[in-house]
């Protein structure tokens, strides 16, 4: 077995376990309505391409993102679209959103599906064109799409890939279980993926209280090069950062991606949704969740439907209401409570705990911090978590931002320790939410004072320019008067002969004389270098670099957003300035363009 | 169906300050049985004087600033520093003299710096270095004699009536200064032969102030083993200590052995129960380790050239100051960052 490092804090909390994982996976059924959220991954909501009273087939896809990062949401089953409407989705802060809901018909008659037999054949390009097109994001936290994060940049080699079997929180069992019973699928998904990123290392990566579930991935890998890893128990070592830490002894640098040392975890339900993406054709329309907590009869894992609604899957397991006193979507350690059972199941939904008041039992009140240190002992980034929470407490937001409260995983470690049973998570989050808000409205009066500003200088120019070409116009109406005064008084005298030329001569000296002192004009206005030369044609491109090097930007933080990089708010600046270097280059254009148009018609009224 | 909402995490696996503050107390047990054993009824006296006194002072400066009594009480920090203050003073230190060591801890240095978690300075050595400072007589002279327990020692009720009575004289008999004062004084006319001859000294290190420090050296492993403190506060103490002792101290006719420094005085009882007080120690790890070690250093440079006995409350109180200075240069390099972000100033460095 290849080397193992530790990684520093971490806790034990009691796992759970053993509750679902008696039973075998069991297919949950379809449920009388579907519920599916437009937005269930990282990246831009989808849009529906159906509408209420539309019939789809199973495997349909009936949302789609067509501009920006994101995947497309298929029917689950067949059936028809009842409504598009908002309804409350899974989400901490209970909120409704945009979601289609669906009507099964029963019949659960499939799409006609094009299974690829050797995806080795076909292009990478195509090949994660099909993972896009099947709806697949992560299926462990946060859904990043899966078809981006496995087309990492180009300068960014991918030399060890990860799949994630720690499953450290308590209770969740989803991948145990998947890898006991689809460990030929989680290997064929896999290698799907390695052969995309063409690894130099797999891992799969097991804690040790998994037995079953490492056997059955030992023989499912006999005769790869895939490796296999099985990790001391310890929360949280399924943490993306500190499996990586785990498995190569490296850090992922803060504000950077695993791809940045070369390294990408993935997830063991993407593995298998990859699988059946690839070589069944199936998209993404039901996943393993594991049904757990006292307060059901039967606790187990399930494979549900995406958009189930809770109500029904708890049913499945035999909740028992009256003892239910806290529902928890996620682990106990990260997961967050939910107000109703209305909310479906989406991609990321892997457990669902219902608990009784003696199982996870309210914290005791929060008394003072005695700074003992234990939060900073479990710490897994390293933080100093009460320092941390002084600062977040006082609002010092700048010096808890200092303290690197940005690298917070928010495992919820230190609030599990904690004596005085301070909720330390709470406060952090608190903390984050407040500095992005300070951040984007100071992005946004930054902004706005810049355009204020940009937008003072032009007029005060506009105002200087009109002022020079009046005088211009007076000087030059002046002299042509003098010098038809002078040649009317030489004609007189000379004769007639020479009066043509001089007067052709004459306003051939006016037109120059008028020009020059124009260019003087523009000159002395403005020091911006592009106004030196009002060239149409090179402005029109100076803006098009500004909005292509804009797109970019904005398509970078983007990127850092859903990956919720720490240089988004760097990004978010970048993309202001180039915001403002747009402005000033369509400005610039449409002043060249004025003068242009002036210059014509002041040319043409004399 | 109305569910409880509740942020993360939902589990918990605290052991409350309450259970942290008992074990506190408990792994003092044997450090109390010894001093007990080997010097009389006057330690076990001063605790359950002293932890009488911690409450009713913490139970009325709470009611003063309207705080919810009971549940402070609940949390056993005030009993602690009574105990702490009962064990370090001396066996024969009148009542009204620990009453006011232990009021200006608890409600000076505790309260009136906004309570617990709040205090910057140890409270039970500021209630110490307080009566030392304003009372040198009776905080010296009231040491009992070793090993009076079994040998003509006063009994409990004579102990009793002669501490709780406001004449310090009745107990000239049976009391000395420390083995620590003793070598100090008598080293600069005499060899370290004739000074060990002294009965303080008896046929050990120190006549029962090994077994009391031994006592608390286990009570401070049971609190090690039980995590409720780490090992960097109390190994950067002794190291500091034996250290320096090493250093200036090897000769035993000029300065008192290393043997002494870490058995005879308050040095164990220091080292594991005083200077691990979190709320006024350092933070970090590394922290912990120079806090400790400047507590030894100070104690050695107090004990061997400053006018005080034993050091350990003056040590605390100064590393006590430091302790923002040591936090401010000691931060833990953060997963993913190369250096340790030190201070508020230098942005953008991690
Ligand atoms: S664990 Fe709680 S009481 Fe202890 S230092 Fe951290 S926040 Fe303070
Ligand atoms: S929640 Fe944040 S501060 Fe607390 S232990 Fe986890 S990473 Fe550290």
């Amino acid at each position: 077995m290849s080397q193992l490092w530790d990684f520093a804090g971490g806790v034990h909390p009691a796992e759970n376990k053993h509750q679902s994982t008696a039973r075998p996976i069991r297919t949950a059924g379809i449920p009388d309505h579907l519920v599916l959220p437009l937005q269930q991954h990282i990246g831009e909501p989808a849009e529906a391409i159906v509408t209420a009273g539309d019939r789809v087939l199973k495997g349909q896809k009936i949302a789609d993102v067509t501009n920006g990062m994101g995947v497309p949401v298929h029917a689950p089953t067949s059936g028809i679209i009842e409504n598009i409407t908002d309804l409350p989705v899974p989400h901490p802060s209970g909120m409704n959103d945009r979601c289609i809901t669906l009507r099964p018909d029963g019949e659960d008659q499939w799409l006609p599906l094009n299974p690829v037999s050797d995806y080795r054949k076909l292009d990478r390009d195509e090949v994660l064109a099909i993972i896009r097109d099947s709806g697949l994001s992560g299926m462990g936290g946060a859904g990043f799409p899966t078809n981006i994060k496995l087309r990492p940049p180009r300068d960014r080699k991918v030399s060890t890939l990860i799949l994630n079997g720690a499953e450290c929180e308590p209770y969740i069992t989803a991948d145990d279980m998947t890898m006991r019973e689809k460990a030929e699928e989680v290997v064929a998904g896999l290698k799907v993926m390695a052969w995309i990123l063409r690894p130099e290392r797999c891992v799969i990566a097991i804690e040790d209280n998994k037995p079953e579930a490492a056997e059955a991935m030992r023989v499912a890998t006999e005769g790869t090069q895939i490796q296999l890893a099985i990790i001391p128990t310890k929360y949280p070592s399924g943490g993306e950062k500190q499996l990586i830490q785990i498995l190569t002894g490296m850090e992922v640098p803060s504000g950077g991606i695993p791809a940045d040392i070369g390294v990408m975890c993935q997830n063991i339900g993407t593995a298998v949704a990859v699988s059946q993406a690839v070589f069944e054709g199936k998209p993404l329309i039901s996943r393993i969740v594991t049904v757990t907590g006292e307060a059901v009869r039967e606790p187990g894992n399930f494979e549900v439907l995406i958009g189930t609604p809770i109500e029904y899957l708890l049913e499945k397991a035999g909740l028992q209401a009256d003892k239910a006193n806290r529902l928890v979507l996620g682990g106990p350690m990260m997961g967050y409570t939910l107000k109703t059972t209305a909310v479906p199941v989406i991609k990321t939904s892997n457990c669902l705990i219902a608990a009784t008041a003696s199982e996870l039992p309210a914290p005791p009140p929060e008394q003072p911090c005695i700074r003992c240190g234990e939060c900073a002992e479990v710490c897994p980034m390293e933080l100093l978590p009460q320092q941390l929470f002084w600062h977040s407490k006082a609002s010092e937001f700048e010096k808890a931002e200092h303290l690197n409260l940005f690298d917070c995983i928010e495992c919820g470690a230190c609030s599990y320790v904690c004596p005085s049973s301070i909720p330390l998570v709470q406060y952090y989050r608190y903390a984050k939410g407040e500095i992005q808000v300070q951040k984007a409205e100071q992005l946004k009066s930054d902004r706005a004072r810049e355009r204020f500003e940009a937008r003072q200088a032009r007029l005060e120019r506009e105002q200087q320019e009109k002022e020079q070409r009046r005088k211009d116009r007076a000087k030059a109406a002046a002299e042509a008067q003098s010098k038809k005064k002078a040649e009317a008084e030489k004609a007189a005298t000379e004769g007639d002969a020479t009066d043509e030329r001089a007067s052709k001569a004459a306003l051939v000296e006016q037109a120059l004389a008028r020009k020059k002192s124009k260019v003087d004009a523009t000159k002395a206005e403005t020091a911006e270098p592009v106004r030196e030369k009002p060239d149409i044609e090179t402005l029109e491109k100076q803006l098009q670099q500004a909005q292509s090097k804009l797109e970019t930007m904005q398509g970078m933080l983007d990127d850092a957003k859903t990956q919720q990089a720490d240089n988004v708010d760097k990004l978010e600046r970048a993309v202001a300035k180039n915001h403002d270097r747009v402005k000033r280059a369509e400005d610039a254009l449409t002043d060249a363009r004025n003068q242009q148009a002036n210059q014509t018609e002041s040319q043409s009224t004399e | 169906m109305a569910f409880v909402q509740q942020s993360s995490p939902h589990a918990h696996n605290a052991r409350p300050t309450s259970r942290v503050m008992l074990w506190v107390v408990i792994a003092a047990l044997p450090g109390l049985l010894a001093q007990t054993l080997f010097f009389g009824w006057g330690n076990l006296i001063n605790v359950v004087w002293c932890i009488a006194v911690a409450l009713a002072s913490e139970a009325a400066i709470l009611g003063l600033r309207k705080k919810p009594v009971a549940f402070f009480l609940k949390d056993n920090t005030a009993a602690v520093t009574g105990l702490l203050l009962g064990l370090s003073l001396p066996q024969f230190a009148p009542l009204w003299v620990s009453a006011i060591a232990v009021i200006s801890a608890i409600v000076v240095a505790k309260q009136l710096y906004g309570g617990l978690g709040s205090n910057p300075f140890n409270p039970a050595m500021v209630g110490y270095a307080l009566v030392l400072i304003s009372f040198p007589v009776a905080m010296t002279t009231n040491w009992a004699e070793p090993a009076l327990l079994w040998k003509n020692a006063p009994g409990f009720g004579e102990t009793l009536t002669t501490i709780a009575s406001a004449k310090q004289t009745a107990v000239d008999a049976w009391t000395m200064a420390t083995p620590l004062d003793e070598y100090k004084h008598k080293i600069a006319r005499h060899t370290a032969e004739e000074v060990l001859r002294h009965p303080t000294f008896g046929n050990g290190i120190a006549r029962g102030w090994e077994w009391v420090s031994a006592a608390f050296l286990a009570g401070g492993l049971l609190l090690l083993f039980l995590r409720i403190i780490t090992w960097h506060i109390p190994a950067g103490f002794l190291a500091g200590l034996t250290i320096m002792s090493l250093a200036f101290g090897n000769n035993a006719d000029q300065y008192a052995p290393v043997s002494l420094h870490l058995l005879a005085g308050g040095t164990m009882l220091g080292a594991f129960f005083i200077a691990t007080d979190p709320v006024s120690a350092a933070t970090s790890h590394q922290g912990k380790l120079i806090y400790g070690a400047g507590i030894g250093i100070l104690i050695y440079l107090i004990r061997t050239w400053g006018n005080y006995p034993d050091a350990v409350a003056f040590s605390v109180l100064l590393m006590n100051f430091a302790v923002p200075f040591i936090d401010h240069y000691t931060p833990p390099r953060t997963y993913g960052h190369h250096k340790a972000r030190r201070g508020i100033t230098g942005r953008n460095q991690g």
